[in-house]
C-alpha cells in the first residue's frame, strides 16, 4: 500500500518553496513594515506607567461597553496582570490581536459581502473556510516562517488565517438574513446594487457582523497564544516559557491573564452588538 | 387618456418556459403544465389599460397570479413575454439602468407588510426614495415631511416604525410612495395585513387623498368589498389568466362566467354583511382589576353610554351598567367584582348580520364582536345595525 504514497505533501512543499522563492522578498518587506507597526503600537502603549494604562483600559472598557461591572472587572483584572508583572507581555498580547483583527476584518467583510452577492463566489468560499477551520491551527504556522521569517509578523499571518472565517462568515450571513420585500422594496424604488448595500444590506447586518467580529478576536487570541511556537511574544510566549521550564504556577499566571484580556475583549463586543440592536428595534 | 398598456403578458416559473408556452397554447391548465414541465405559469396572456387618474383593482385569490401581475409593471419580476407600455414608454424594453430612472420617476409601490426599513425613522424611510435619487437633504426631508403630513403623520416623523402600529406604519409605506410624486401607485394588497376596522379606514384616506392628487392607481386585492369600494374598474383574475374587466356593476350584474359568478354570489345580503361590516368602535373601556366603579362611571359619563364593556389583560371580561355602578359606588366598592356581569353576548366577526337582530332585540346593551383571541373588536348597537344593512341594501338596489 506504501509502495507509492501520493505525493501531497511534496507538492505542497514544492508550491511553498516555489511561492518563497519568487515571492518571498514581497512578504519580507510586508514583514519590516509589519514589525514596525506593531514595535511603534507597542511602544506606544508601553511608553506610558502600567498604571495608568490599566486606568485608561478600564475607563475605556466602561465607557465602550457602558457597564461599569465591566469597568470594574477590568480594572481589578488589569491590576492583578500588573502585579504579577505580566504587563509588558499582555500588552504585546493585545497589540498582536488588534493588528491580526483589524487585517481579519480588512480581508472578511468584503469577501463576506461577496459571498452574500455572488453564488459562485459562495459557492468557492464555502469549501475553503471549511477546510480553513478544520485543519489544525498549529500547521499555519510552518509555512508562515519562510514568508515572515520567525516572529510577531509570522505569528499574525497565521492568526489571520486562522481567525477570519467568522467575519467572512457571518458578514455573509447578515447580508443573506436581510428580508427579500425589503430588497423588494428598496429595488421597487430603484435603487442600484451599490445603494442597496450601504443604505439596506450592510446596516441591517451590523448586528450579525458584530458578532463574527467577535469571534474573530475570540479565535485571534487564542491562535496569537498558540503562535507563541514560532516567536510570538506576549502572553503565550509566557506560557510556552513555563512549559518549557517545567513551571506550572508560571504558566496558570500567564493563563489567567489571557483569560481576563479574553473576558474584557468579549464583554466590550457583545455590549457592542446589543448596543446596535438596542438601537435599531 | 391611456395611462398604461399591457399586452398579452406571461410570466412563467421555471428554466424553461418554452415547453410550458407551447402547452398553453394547446390550451392546457395550470396543473397540467406543472405536472408535466414543472413550470409554473405565473400569469398568461394578460392584456388590459388603466387609464390616467382612475383606480384599477386587480382582484383574484392567491396564488392567481395578481402580484405577479403587479410586480412585472414595473419589472420587480421580468415577464416572459408581452410588452408593458406605460406613458408611451415600452418598460419591457428599457435597459437596466434606465429602467431604474423610470422606477425613480413614475412608479411609487406600497407593500402588503409595509416593507419598512427597521434601522430608518419613519421620515428617513419617508426620504428613501429621494435620497436614492440623489436629492439634497434639505430638499427631501421637505418633502419627506409634506407627504407624512398628507397621510397624517405629522409630529410622527422621527419615531421607528417598530414604535407605530400596523395602520401607521402602512401610512408610512404610502407617504415613502408619495413623496416621489410618482404618477402612478402600484399597491399590492396594500390594507390587507391591517386589521378591518383600520382597514376601512384606510380605504376612505386613500379615496380622499385620490381626490386630491389623482394619481394612477393600480390597486391588488382579495377582496371584492374592497374592490367594490376602491376600484373605478376591476379585473378579475384566475389562475394567471384575466376572466374578467369591467366596473364593479358590471361584473356584479353580468359575470362573464360561473367562476365570476361564484365570486359574486359572496355579495349575498345574508352573507356579506358581516358583524365586521356593522360594527363600530367601543367609545370607551374599564379595565379589570384596576378601575373601580367610579372611574367605570366616569367613563361611561364621558362617552355617553350606558354600559360599559370591561377588558382583562387583552380578552373580553365582561360589562358593567351604569345602574349598577352607581349602586357600587354608593356602597363604596373598590372594584367591579361584585357588579360585573360575565355573562354577555359574543359573536365573532363573521357573524351574519341578520343574526344580530333578535340578539339586539332581547338586549338593553350592546352586543360585543370579538376576534379569536377573545379580543374586542367592536360593537353592534341597534342604529349601526339599522344604518349597516339600509346602506348595503341601497348598493344592491343600484347593482341591480
Amino acid at each position: 500500500m506504501n509502495a507509492f504514497k501520493i505525493p501531497i505533501g511534496k507538492a505542497i512543499e514544492m508550491l511553498i518553496d516555489f511561492f518563497v522563492d519568487h515571492f518571498s522578498f514581497t512578504t519580507k518587506a510586508f514583514s519590516a513594515l509589519t514589525e514596525h507597526g506593531i514595535r511603534m503600537l507597542v511602544d506606544a502603549m508601553m511608553f506610558f506607567p502600567a498604571w495608568l494604562m490599566v486606568l485608561f483600559f478600564s475607563g475605556l472598557a466602561w465607557y465602550l461597553s457602558r457597564r461599569r461591572s465591566i469597568g470594574i472587572f477590568a480594572l481589578l483584572g488589569l491590576g492583578l496582570i500588573w502585579n504579577l508583572g505580566l504587563w509588558a507581555p499582555t500588552v504585546s498580547t493585545i497589540a498582536l490581536v488588534l493588528i491580526a483583527t483589524f487585517f481579519a476584518v480588512l480581508i472578511g467583510l468584503p469577501l463576506g459581502i461577496l459571498a452574500a452577492l455572488n453564488r459562485t463566489i459562495n459557492q468557492i468560499i464555502t469549501p475553503v473556510l471549511d477546510f480553513m477551520q478544520t485543519m489544525p491551527a498549529f500547521v499555519y504556522l510552518i509555512p508562515a516562517i519562510p514568508f515572515f521569517g520567525l516572529g510577531p509578523v509570522a505569528a499574525i499571518f497565521s492568526t489571520v488565517i486562522f481567525s477570519v472565517p467568522p467575519a467572512i462568515r457571518l458578514t455573509c450571513l447578515g447580508i443573506r438574513q436581510v428580508p427579500g420585500e425589503l430588497i423588494e422594496a428598496a429595488d421597487a424604488f430603484g435603487c442600484n446594487r451599490c445603494q442597496k448595500l450601504f443604505k439596506l444590506q450592510l446596516p441591517l447586518a451590523k448586528q450579525t457582523i458584530m458578532a463574527g467580529v467577535n469571534q474573530t478576536i475570540m479565535l485571534a487570541l487564542s491562535m496569537v497564544v498558540i503562535a507563541s511556537m514560532i516567536g510570538a511574544k506576549g502572553l503565550g510566549g509566557e506560557v510556552w516559557k513555563a512549559i518549557q521550564r517545567l513551571q506550572p504556577g508560571r504558566g496558570f499566571e500567564a493563563g489567567i491573564g489571557i483569560v481576563i484580556v479574553a473576558i474584557i475583549l468579549d464583554r466590550i463586543m457583545q455590549r457592542f452588538g446589543s448596543q446596535t440592536k438596542a438601537k435599531d428595534v | 387618456m391611456e395611462k398604461i398598456r399591457v399586452e398579452n403578458l406571461t410570466k412563467i416559473f421555471g428554466n424553461h418556459p418554452e415547453q410550458a408556452l407551447k402547452r398553453i397554447a394547446q390550451g392546457k391548465s395550470k396543473s397540467e403544465i406543472f405536472a408535466e414541465t414543472k413550470q409554473t405559469v405565473g400569469v398568461h396572456d394578460a392584456s388590459f389599460t388603466v387609464n390616467e387618474g382612475e383606480i384599477l383593482v386587480i382582484m383574484g385569490l392567491s396564488g392567481s397570479g395578481k402580484s405577479t401581475l403587479v410586480r412585472c409593471l414595473n419589472r420587480l419580476i421580468e415577464p416572459t413575454a408581452g410588452r408593458v407600455v406605460i406613458n408611451g414608454v415600452d418598460v419591457t424594453a428599457l435597459p437596466e439602468q434606465e429602467l431604474r430612472a423610470f422606477r425613480q420617476q413614475h412608479l411609487g409601490m406600497v407593500f402588503q407588510n409595509f416593507a419598512l426599513f427597521p434601522h430608518r425613522t419613519v421620515c428617513e424611510n419617508t426620504e428613501f426614495g429621494l435620497e436614492v435619487q440623489g436629492v439634497g437633504p434639505a430638499d427631501r426631508r421637505e418633502k419627506a415631511l409634506r407627504a407624512l403630513e398628507q397621510v397624517g403623520l405629522k409630529g410622527q416623523e422621527d419615531q421607528l416604525p417598530s414604535q407605530l402600529s400596523g395602520g401607521m406604519q402602512q401610512r408610512v409605506g404610502l407617504a415613502r410612495a408619495l413623496a416621489l410624486d410618482p404618477d402612478i401607485m402600484l399597491m399590492d394588497e396594500a390594507f390587507s395585513a391591517l386589521d378591518p376596522l383600520i382597514r376601512r379606514d384606510m380605504q376612505d384616506e386613500l379615496l380622499d387623498l385620490q381626490d386630491r392628487v389623482q394619481k394612477t392607481i393600480v390597486f391588488i386585492s382579495h377582496d371584492l368589498d374592497e374592490a367594490i369600494k376602491l376600484g373605478d374598474r376591476i379585473v378579475l383574475m384566475k389562475d394567471g389568466a384575466i376572466v374578467q374587466e369591467g366596473t364593479a356593476e358590471e361584473i356584479l350584474t353580468n359575470p362573464a362566467n360561473d367562476y365570476v359568478a361564484r365570486f359574486v354570489e359572496d355579495v349575498d345580503m345574508s352573507k356579506v354583511i358581516t358583524a365586521e361590516s356593522v360594527m363600530k368602535k367601543a367609545l370607551a373601556m374599564a379595565y379589570y382589576p384596576t378601575d373601580g366603579p367610579k372611574t367605570a362611571l366616569r367613563k361611561m359619563e364621558k362617552a355617553g353610554i350606558s354600559s360599559i364593556f370591561v377588558r382583562k389583560e387583552r380578552h373580553l371580561e365582561g360589562l358593567v351598567t351604569a345602574e349598577d355602578a352607581a349602586l357600587a359606588a354608593k356602597r363604596g366598592d373598590k372594584n367591579l367584582d361584585r357588579i360585573i356581569q360575565r355573562n354577555i353576548v359574543k359573536v365573532t366577526l363573521d357573524t351574519p348580520a341578520i343574526d344580530l337582530f333578535p340578539l339586539l332585540g332581547q338586549m338593553s346593551y350592546p352586543v360585543a364582536v370579538v376576534g379569536d383571541d377573545d379580543r374586542l373588536k367592536g360593537v353592534v348597537v341597534k342604529g349601526s345595525l339599522l344604518a349597516g344593512i339600509a346602506a348595503s341594501l341601497q348598493t344592491e338596489e343600484n347593482d341591480a
